[in-house]
């Protein structure tokens, strides 16, 4: 079973992802800021992190650039997913590694399609 | 509404468009065409049918027809038929005598709001080391007006460029404008929109490589079906492609086309796939005969079939839309239409 790990300071956005993630079959863990979620890398790479950018601590690119770093940190694939809609963001995170984007509002189509367009599912 | 009611509107759909709908599709009528009924200041689907019945209805009749056959679509969808198309149709193209006159016609014959068109037409710039001195037209068709007008300008909803699309490709081939993204122009230009029933003569198109028919022929019956794809087998270059929806098939309703090994939804023309021919991954074979020269753009011109009032929906079907989740968490309607 692949592990995504999502990492949001909001806990209804945690919940509702981890939801339709468990759907898809994912186990999920969740952290609440860029910090924990490298934190929890660190003991545990996950195969997918779903990814805020703002948020307190540390912010969801600084996370990414962190994280593309670690040993073996080049595994998970990112997979954005924030208010941040404009077209300098995506470029911002393609850049520093990120695999997909998506643009919030979501809802389970828009998750499983960016999954499959990286090859999670 | 009333049975017979119903039953005047099936009718009126089935012979406009040869839409087919079953009993268990009277939900799909309701909700269809009530908003219809609400523009044209009814209350009812019974008013609608009493209007419908006058001789001066016709603008009413398109207009029922067309709300009736609008599907939502998306980029890539079910992404099989564009990796087919990467890797066995254009490698076939390019090994066909084609390379010679670098031409190939492509339809998309249910282009609903451009999705599936626009799809092919990004892949096509995507190869440009193989097809950039190609001359490549591609024609999108569809029953509906409304979507061939939001295929023609190409601004697409965020939702709608998230549902396939690679992010790359987003940035790649889209600005945004507003809370919209507008395909640019230069992915636009390739395409060609034409507002078609497929009930009508196919002729009048001209002769394809490739006819994109997806998620269309399960809306038929049987004689619809056969005689559609009798029709497009006409239409269709000796060594070219069909290609259907995943749910679709050509067994049991046509003998002119046969499935290509391992691609899911695509079909070669019986004789060209019976005969020998270019290694291409699937094809197994080579065109049993020279292709004709590509002449673009033409509209050639061989023998019509003549069958009487065959088919013509003409979107892509939908499927249905989950809930949505805005940044709160909410629950917001996606406001996707669907048909099945």
């Amino acid at each position: 079973m692949k592990h995504c790990l999502v990492v949001d300071d909001s806990s209804v956005i945690r919940k509702v992802a981890r939801c339709i993630l468990e759907d898809m079959s994912f186990r999920t863990s969740e952290a609440e800021n860029g910090q924990e979620a490298l934190t929890k890398c660190q003991t545990e790479m996950p195969d997918a992190v779903l990814l805020d950018w703002n948020m307190p601590v540390m912010d969801g690119i600084d996370f990414l650039l962190a994280l593309r770093k670690e040993s073996n940190g080049e595994t998970p694939k990112v997979i954005f997913c924030t208010t941040e809609n404009d077209a300098e963001h995506i470029t911002r995170a393609i850049t520093a590694g990120a695999n997909e984007y998506i643009m919030k509002p979501f809802d389970k189509d828009i998750i499983e399609a960016k999954f499959q367009e990286v090859g999670l599912i | 509404m009333t049975p017979a009611e119903f039953d005047y509107l099936r009718d009126m759909l089935k012979q406009r468009s040869g839409l087919v709908l079953g009993d268990e599709k009277r939900y799909l009528l309701e909700s269809r065409l009530m908003p219809v009924a609400r523009e044209e200041s009814m209350e009812s689907l019974s008013e609608l049918v009493v209007a419908l019945k006058k001789a001066d209805s016709e603008d009413l009749r398109n207009k029922v027809t067309q709300a009736m056959t609008i599907n939502e679509s998306f980029f890539y969808r079910d992404k099989t038929p564009f990796e087919n198309f990467k890797n066995i149709m254009i490698p076939a193209m390019l090994a066909s005598p084609r390379a010679a006159s670098r031409t190939l016609r492509i339809w998309c014959a249910a282009a609903s709001t451009g999705q599936e068109p626009y799809s092919l037409a990004i892949e096509i710039k995507e190869m440009a080391p193989q097809l950039g001195n190609w001359n490549i037209e591609i024609i999108g068709t569809d029953l509906s007006e409304e979507v061939l007008e939001k295929a023609k300008a190409g601004l697409f909803s965020q939702f709608e460029v998230q549902r396939g699309l690679p992010i790359q490709l987003m940035v790649k081939y889209f600005q945004q404008t507003g809370s919209l993204w507008q395909i640019d122009s230069s992915i636009r230009s390739m395409v060609t929109y034409k507002h078609f029933n497929l009930l009508e003569d196919y002729t009048q198109l001209g002769t394809f490589d490739i006819i994109f028919c997806r998620n269309v022929l399960i809306y038929f019956d049987p004689p619809t079906k056969t005689d559609m794809l009798a029709r497009m087998a006409k239409r269709l270059r000796p060594d070219g492609f069909l290609v259907l929806g995943a749910a679709e098939t050509v067994i049991g309703i046509s003998d002119e086309f046969k499935p290509v090994t391992d691609a899911r939804g695509l079909y070669a023309m019986q004789v060209a796939a019976a005969a020998s021919a270019p290694a291409v991954p699937g094809l197994g074979s080579t065109p049993a005969k020279p292709a004709t020269p590509a002449v673009p753009g033409i509209g050639a011109s061989a023998a019509q079939p003549t069958t009487p009032a065959a088919s013509g929906l003409g979107t892509a079907a939908a499927k249905p839309a989950s809930p949505a989740v805005s940044s709160l968490g909410t629950p917001m309607a996606t406001g996707a239409s669907k048909l099945a």
